[in-house]
């Protein structure tokens, strides 16, 4: 769904140069014109633990009408909401601001905002066009250089201007820090409800800052453990319908569900490959629980795993060459890593307690995971050939780790204990640092589980 | 101690081929880790208040007063119990006495694991009771088994007693 469209549009009439790009409904052009030489002197390094979040100055949009100026502020909420929930910037409070908004739009009086101690400072104007589309164009300045760092206009149908808030936040994210952003990206989940033994569950889906939330089914069957595809149309999952247990593809904008394969027992656990052209899932039968492909063209199903262990939650690595799964073939639940066609099986995982759900970084360098020891469930990370352990963060249950597409954030689950009433039962979403800090929860209209996040939104 | 009584009662009963198991909840008092919870959950159907009038012969109230419709076990286990094994002896025979029922196995879990693990092992558990079943004698094309992982509890409370209730194997009449 991307297409790509080269202009050649001429720079705006004030310099310096402001980069434009294209969005309609969802199709994004990035034309990267001449970015003003700027040297990169506001730069924010992530791989360190703790950071003192950079103070920000996000004003409002301007509009050319009053509902130009609605919505403008509203980017401006989404904007600031996305980079401090990062917990790398420090939104000022509007309230602070010396200059105004429609003042900016000349040039930004540089005084202004460091009086107020703002690093850095973004403004943009939106405007609907002749033809009914939406120009949004924003800019950001480094405040004690005096310089601008990147400028960009886009081009949308107005109900897309969210959107285009979370691209600009990502376009900010990525220019101050040097990694890619994550905020055009969507989070699936399991919607939970009701006492733990009658617990209603449903498929949900919205933006990772929690705006467009919808249920995807209605309730009455159990569903669990969803997986986006790469372009982040479809969903796989697992579905009780009609009390059989198995693999189930939904597709986002049609609705429709189809059932992956009629495999002889419960098929469960799937995710897509990296090429979006297979799912890895297990299937159990007879006690016995192996791991399986299967093409999406062909519908041609080749078993990789053959033990009698319990093997299941296996997930491709990014280049798709290898999987890491879990497996009680030792004794108890371990990582494995091995070929994508099931070969050299061999385990990473060698710590104390039990490791489950592994994750491969987008990056390829970690894999996440849930790990059990004691009384207490954690949530942490290895490097790819089980080195470098590093426990994240702790519960009574917490599981179920989901990355970020840059590798530096993971959502999870945490569910707390409950009485004999089964008072106390609750299921959130949360998200942490790959540092281990900025632990926050994704809120949500109901509980939550089993949360995979999207790549970024082609 | 009376609980263990029982159980021994039932297993010599059982052993005599005696057609009424007087032991009703299938379960017994707890040594051990593995051993199986003591009493029944409050927060299901509680069968064991049905004393006064007793279940037609042939029904599922039957099957579940006065047989036992589940096996309980040990953590991270799918190893059946001696316990479990009276029970489900007592199953085979009621079985046997009614070749037209079939039954599904569900296999559950405690809270205290991943949730895919837990679907497998819940398999696992559900084929623990099916082989064992069908060692006994039953026709394999009577029993479905199906997984649930930690997904239905049946004892609230995050506390062993709870947990050890929710490692289960229950046949259900179809």
């Amino acid at each position: 769904m991307i297409t790509r469209l080269a202009t050649s549009m001429r720079p705006a009439a004030f310099a310096p140069a402001l980069t434009l790009t294209l969005i309609a409904l969802l199709v994004v052009s990035a034309t990267l014109a001449k970015v003003s030489p700027a040297h990169a002197q506001l730069r924010i390094d992530i791989t360190q633990g703790r950071v003192d979040p950079l103070p920000i100055a996000i004003a409002d949009f301007i509009g050319s009408t009053s509902e130009g100026d609605r919505i403008g502020r509203e980017m401006a909420q989404v904007i600031s909401g996305n980079l401090a929930r990062s917990g790398l910037f420090a939104p000022i409070d509007k309230k602070a601001f010396i200059q105004t908004a429609a003042q900016l739009k000349a040039r930004p009086r540089f005084g202004d905002w460091r009086l107020i101690n703002a690093q850095a400072l973004v403004h943009g104007a939106t405007q609907v066009q002749a033809d009914g589309r939406l120009r949004v164009e924003f800019r950001l300045w480094d405040v004690f250089a005096e310089q601008q760092m990147v400028g960009h206009a886009y081009f949308t149908v107005p109900a897309n201007w969210r959107r285009v808030a979370h691209i600009i936040s990502d376009v900010i994210y990525k220019r101050i820090t040097g990694e890619d952003g994550y905020f055009d990206t969507r989070l699936v989940y399991i919607a939970e409800s009701g006492p733990p033994d009658r617990r209603q569950k449903r498929l949900a889906i919205m933006d990772q800052d929690g705006a467009n939330h919808r249920f995807l089914t209605d309730g009455k069957t159990l569903v669990l453990t969803p997986r986006f595809s790469p372009t982040s149309q479809e969903i796989t999952y697992l579905a009780y319908y009609n009390d059989k247990p198995r693999v189930y593809i939904f597709n986002i904008d049609t609705g429709q569900q189809e059932v992956l394969g009629d495999f002889p027992g419960m098929s469960f656990a799937p995710r897509f490959s990296p090429d979006g052209n297979k799912v890895i899932m297990s299937m159990a039968k007879n006690g016995i629980t192996d791991i399986y492909t299967m093409d999406l063209a062909t519908r041609t199903i080749r078993r990789l795993t053959d033990s009698p262990s319990i093997d299941t939650s296996a997930t491709f690595a990014p280049d798709g060459s290898q999987v890491v799964f879990n497996s009680d073939r030792g004794g108890r639940q371990q990582l494995y890593v091995m070929g994508s066609d099931g070969s050299n099986v061999h385990r990473i995982s060698f710590g104390k307690g039990r490791y489950a759900t592994p994750v491969w970084s987008p990056r390829g360098d970690l894999i996440a995971f849930t790990k059990i020891l004691g009384r207490e469930f954690y949530i942490g990370v290895m490097r790819t050939d089980g080195s470098g352990e590093r426990l994240l963060t702790k519960g009574f249950l917490v599981e179920a780790p989901t990355w970020a597409p840059n590798g530096r954030v993971l959502i999870y689950f945490k569910q707390t204990p409950s009485d004999k009433q089964g008072r106390g039962h609750t299921s959130k979403l949360y998200s942490i640092d790959l540092t281990g800090y900025n632990e926050r929860e994704i809120v949500t209209p109901l509980d939550a589980s089993d949360p995979a996040w999207s790549p970024l939104i082609p | 101690m009376r609980m263990k009584l029982l159980s021994l009662f039932a297993a010599a009963a059982l052993l005599a081929a005696c057609e009424t198991a007087p032991e009703t909840t299938g379960s017994s008092a707890g040594t051990g880790s593995t051993a199986a919870p003591a009493a029944a959950t409050t927060t299901t159907a509680a069968p064991a208040t049905m004393v006064s009038s007793k279940p037609a012969p042939g029904s599922s109230e039957e099957f579940v007063v006065d047989i036992g419709d589940r096996v309980y076990f040990g953590f991270d286990q799918y190893d059946l119990t001696a316990d479990a094994r009276t029970t489900l002896e007592r199953q085979a025979f009621w079985l046997r006495k009614y070749p037209s029922k079939t039954i599904t196995v569900e296999g559950h879990c405690d809270e205290r694991g991943t949730r895919e693990y837990n679907l497998a092992l819940g398999e696992r558990r559900a084929n623990a009771v099916k082989d064992y079943l069908l060692a006994l004698g039953i026709d394999g094309s009577r029993v479905k088994t199906l997984s649930y992982g930690k997904e239905r509890p049946v004892a609230f409370g995050s506390n062993e007693e709870a947990w050890g209730l929710n490692r289960r194997g229950v046949t259900a009449l179809n």
